[in-house]
């Protein structure tokens, strides 16, 4: 009996809490088409170097972010939740960094030794 | 307090705002996630695993992609293909893309749908949803039969760095079966929803247990991480 009512109490804060209204589904999948034209635009013009990478990471963090926090319902949950999903992945960053200066030194090494012969 | 409790484990006490709220969420002898129910928190948390996988594969791309001595093939020239006489670069998998968020789109709607309890337009827009997904995985298997046939192999390929060929396989196999895997999900649940089942209470075949709506929002969660990873890949691995 109790075990109901817990449900029922669970349900209707849910049903109130992620309901939202179609068009904001509709905008942010308008704005995620744009997005990705624009990095596929990156692609057709052909730009290179640092304009190119940072354009590329500048719209993917953007649609990144809007279908987690709109599209997962992530900007309506409770902070407990958003760092416990948030925080965890950045810490890829540290390997990220790790990886990157263990990349230039095996390239380095294979340059002084192999590349040398081809 | 002059509230009845209803819930021991949901919020009693009014908390404070912002990071001592979260403290206090966090604080020991109590449930941490107040109101997210246990199937949620618990797809956020596997999502979680499953990011960390993808993140290493990423890693073990740009780690090999770093280090090798051999130029890198432009991935804007290998998948590009002609259409009408004309040279499009990625075009497939700009398509690709537009056909994944479009299916971001439909799901979202679909739980949306859900929790108005209309289970008509929610099936309909998870099957929506479903066939999205399957025609994003029919062109990932267009693109590799073109690839194959063209010489791409795990160990090698005719333009350049050996190990473009095994990071291409293993990144884009291991999104292409969470897709397939995310179609064969949106399936059941949506039949679940057609059938009636959150409305009658039916019991589940296998867990006895009656589902709720909200599992439509579960395997939303689940399809758009999918399409989260594709962004990524798509930025990293065909983009960069």
């Amino acid at each position: 009996m109790a075990h109901a009512e817990v449900h029922a109490a669970q349900h209707s804060v849910h049903t109130e809490q992620q309901q939202h209204p179609i068009k904001l589904y509709l905008l942010v999948w308008g704005l995620l088409f744009v997005l990705s034209a624009f990095s596929y635009l990156v692609d057709y013009f052909g730009l290179q170097g640092y304009l190119r990478w940072s354009l590329i990471l500048i719209f993917m963090m953007l649609k990144a972010g809007l279908i987690v926090a709109v599209f997962m319902h992530m900007a309506w949950e409770r902070l407990a939740l958003i760092y416990a999903i948030i925080l965890p992945p950045l810490l890829v960053l540290v390997f990220v960094a790790l990886m990157v200066s263990e990349s230039n030194y095996i390239l380095f090494t294979r340059q002084l030794f192999f590349a040398g012969g081809e | 307090m002059s509230a009845p409790i209803k819930n021991p484990a949901a919020e009693t006490l009014p908390r404070p705002p912002g990071l001592a709220g979260l403290a206090a969420d966090w604080a020991s002898d109590q449930r941490t996630f107040k109101n997210v129910s246990w199937g949620k928190a618990m797809m956020w948390i596997f999502l979680l695993s499953d990011t960390f996988v993808f993140g290493c594969f990423l890693l073990a791309y740009m780690a090999a992609r770093m280090a090798t001595t051999v130029p890198w093939p432009n991935p804007s020239e290998v998948f590009a293909l002609e259409i009408g006489g004309t040279h499009l670069p990625l075009i497939l998998i700009a398509i690709m893309t537009f056909v994944l968020i479009s299916s971001s789109g439909t799901m979202a709607m679909a739980v949306n749908y859900g929790y108005r309890r209309d289970r008509r337009k929610t099936a309909a827009l998870m099957l929506l949803t479903a066939l999205f997904g399957a025609t994003f995985v029919g062109m990932q298997a267009f693109e590799w039969s073109k690839l194959i046939a063209e010489g791409v192999r795990p160990w090698g390929n005719p333009w350049g760095a050996a190990q473009f060929g095994s990071s291409f396989f293993m990144i884009t196999g291991f999104h292409g079966t969470h897709v397939t895997f995310g179609v064969i999900f949106l399936l059941i649940v949506a039949r679940k929803v057609w059938r009636g089942d959150f409305d009658t209470e039916r019991r589940g075949f296998f867990t006895s247990r009656k589902g709720r709506y909200e599992i439509v929002e579960i395997t939303g969660l689940y399809w758009h991480f999918v399409d989260l990873v594709w962004v990524f890949i798509f930025a990293f691995f065909y983009l960069w």
